[in-house]
């Protein structure tokens, strides 16, 4: 527990502690205030749509904020040292080695996932994820006010994938992965000779199909699988497509919006099957998943 | 006998040169004061009253304004104290912490505002989304604004690695491990090794100047983060404040919303 209280302590990751207080307070806040328009006729704000001048009332508020955030920032500027540790040296890898922290989500998932996903597709699609929200997104309403009942799909959506998939994973890699990336509960001290056994198998092999035959060459019969359970997940999208294509809400979305909104989606879902697929079987006494589809190329 | 001086004063040529209003509080001079400014001239003369209200717009997208302004300041007067040799950079940061006054809290400021503002634009993001403010016909802002996340997050990573100490070379050092794994363009990555790419010539090569990062990505991290980067950022900032405007100021619930 105390070396916990360290953790949490150390300069550098007190953005951390911040952006945890701060995005449940958020959350909060913007919860509370969808539940109230919600609720009622009309949204709050549309009963402030009257114009006040700007001068005084907004750059008063703008000027009360920047001196609170300068206040703030100074003494937290002269109480707390920013971190600077001994002289660069190539020779020597510290243990745990961590990105800057607001990558340390895309740190953990190198759990999960070889680095060209963890480290390089996922990142992009999230950029480009994010780009296309305005216009994947087709639902007029709740525009400029906070609401959940008339966008539920979106916010769940956005929630789970910013507050569970973004900011959680961070504090998990921040504040529970210790030496060799091992995980550690706040209560247990950080052991650097901690040897993790490493059993994790392939998803073929646990329905008894071999990766690998015994001439270390790739088993077709494993790749075919792997094969067939990856292309057969992302074919629920033309799947789901034919049996929905007749809504209102479909036609309204068109194909071409439908499939990037699919893809992505299937693509977040999958990120946490595979997670799952690490972490579940060890509670059933079965050995965690490593790979479900093993290439020459790549694994996934 | 100030007083009148003052009214003098106010007279002159020079300060009505300067000062185009008067200050008394009529409703006209209220619009000036924002018209005749080329600061708040960012603004528009009336704004909705919700958007003097916190509990609807956070304050984040100002704060991160504001945050870049201090990152500015602090930024260029570091660069009179840092050499970004790896002979030198870790002196002068010990030089810096010890010996140059006030140098700590300057160096302490540019490094929480730095990671402040990672934080602030991702509230400013995630307000902006729970409002469905990227809706029409505010969606290419929204983009402008995730570039501008792309942004911040490589200008943080970039500072990262310039004080040259351990936590600085190895966090740089997982980061850009990961540039290695590419799809087609990275040695380690899918059909890197197929299309002949090796360590010394694939896309982590070019982002280090070499193959593990080493004085020369020191040089190339200096220059981005001082100069390559704050300037592409201004750029998308300018054009994201300005579209702020021009998609019809701060969002809000449509007009018809009040007649349902």
């Amino acid at each position: 527990m105390q070396q916990f209280l360290e953790i949490i302590s150390k300069p550098d990751n007190i953005p951390i502690v911040l952006l945890l207080v701060s995005v449940i307070f958020f959350t909060w806040l913007a919860w509370a205030k969808a539940k109230k328009n919600d609720s009622q006729q009309i949204p709050e704000e549309a009963k402030m749509d009257d114009k006040v001048q700007v001068w005084p009332y907004l750059v008063r508020m703008e000027f009360l904020m920047s001196i609170v955030v300068m206040a703030v920032l100074v003494v937290w500027s002269v109480f707390l040292d920013a971190p600077l540790e001994e002289p660069a040296n190539r020779a020597l890898t510290p243990n745990p080695s961590k990105a800057p922290w607001y990558f340390l989500g895309l740190q953990e998932l190198l759990v999960y996932f070889d680095p060209w996903i963890a480290g390089v597709v996922l990142p992009t699609l999230i950029i480009i994820g994010l780009m296309a929200i305005p216009y994947v997104d087709i639902n007029e309403k709740g525009n400029g006010y906070y609401t959940f009942k008339e966008r539920k799909f979106a916010i769940l959506t956005f929630c789970f994938g910013f507050l569970i998939l973004w900011v959680a994973l961070i504090v998990l890699g921040t504040f529970m992965r210790g030496p060799g990336w091992n995980f550690f509960w706040p209560w247990e001290k950080w052991d650097p000779h901690y040897v993790a056994v490493l059993t994790n198998v392939d998803l073929s092999e646990m329905i008894g199909i071999p990766t690998r035959l015994p001439d270390n060459s790739l088993n077709p019969v494993a790749f075919l699988f792997g094969g067939v359970l990856v292309f057969g997940f992302y074919s629920l999208i033309p799947i789901y497509w034919m049996m929905k294509r007749k809504t209102e809400i479909m036609k309204k979305l068109g194909p071409l919006r439908y499939n990037i909104v699919a893809f992505l989606f299937l693509t977040m879902v999958g990120l946490v099957i595979k997670i799952l697929l690490r972490l579940g079987p060890p509670i059933l006494g079965l050995n965690p998943v490593k790979y479900v589809w093993v290439t020459p190329w790549f694994n996934i | 006998m100030l007083t009148q001086l003052r009214d003098q004063f106010r007279k002159t040529e020079v300060y009505k040169s300067i000062f185009r209003h008067s200050y008394q509080d009529t409703q006209r001079n209220r619009a000036l004061q924002i018209v005749d400014n080329v600061f708040l001239h960012l603004h528009p003369v009336r704004v909705p009253r919700h958007a003097t209200n916190l509990g609807y717009t956070w304050g984040m997208g100002g704060i991160t304004f504001l945050l870049f302004i201090v990152l500015t300041i602090t930024g260029v007067i570091l660069m009179f104290y840092y050499r970004p040799t790896a002979q030198y950079a870790y002196e002068d940061m010990k030089y810096l912490m010890n010996d140059v006054p006030f140098g700590p809290l300057i160096r302490n400021m540019h490094r929480w505002a730095a990671h402040a503002m990672v934080l602030t634009v991702m509230l400013h993001m995630f307000r902006v989304f729970l409002t469905g403010s990227y809706k029409p016909p505010r969606q290419f802002n929204w983009v402008i604004g995730v570039i501008l996340l792309v942004l911040t997050l490589l200008l943080s990573f970039s500072g990262y690695l310039l004080p040259w100490d351990q936590l600085a070379i190895w966090a740089v050092t997982v980061g850009t491990n990961m540039a290695r794994a590419t799809p087609l363009l990275g040695h380690e990555g899918p059909f890197g090794p197929e299309l002949g790419l090796r360590p010394d010539n694939d896309v982590r090569f070019v982002l280090l100047g070499g193959t593990e990062v080493g004085p020369p990505t020191l040089l190339r991290f200096y220059v981005g983060h001082c100069i390559f980067l704050p300037l592409i950022a201004t750029i998308f900032m300018i054009v994201h404040f300005w579209r702020v405007r021009k998609d019809g100021g701060i969002s809000g619930p449509p007009p018809g919303k009040n007649n349902f």
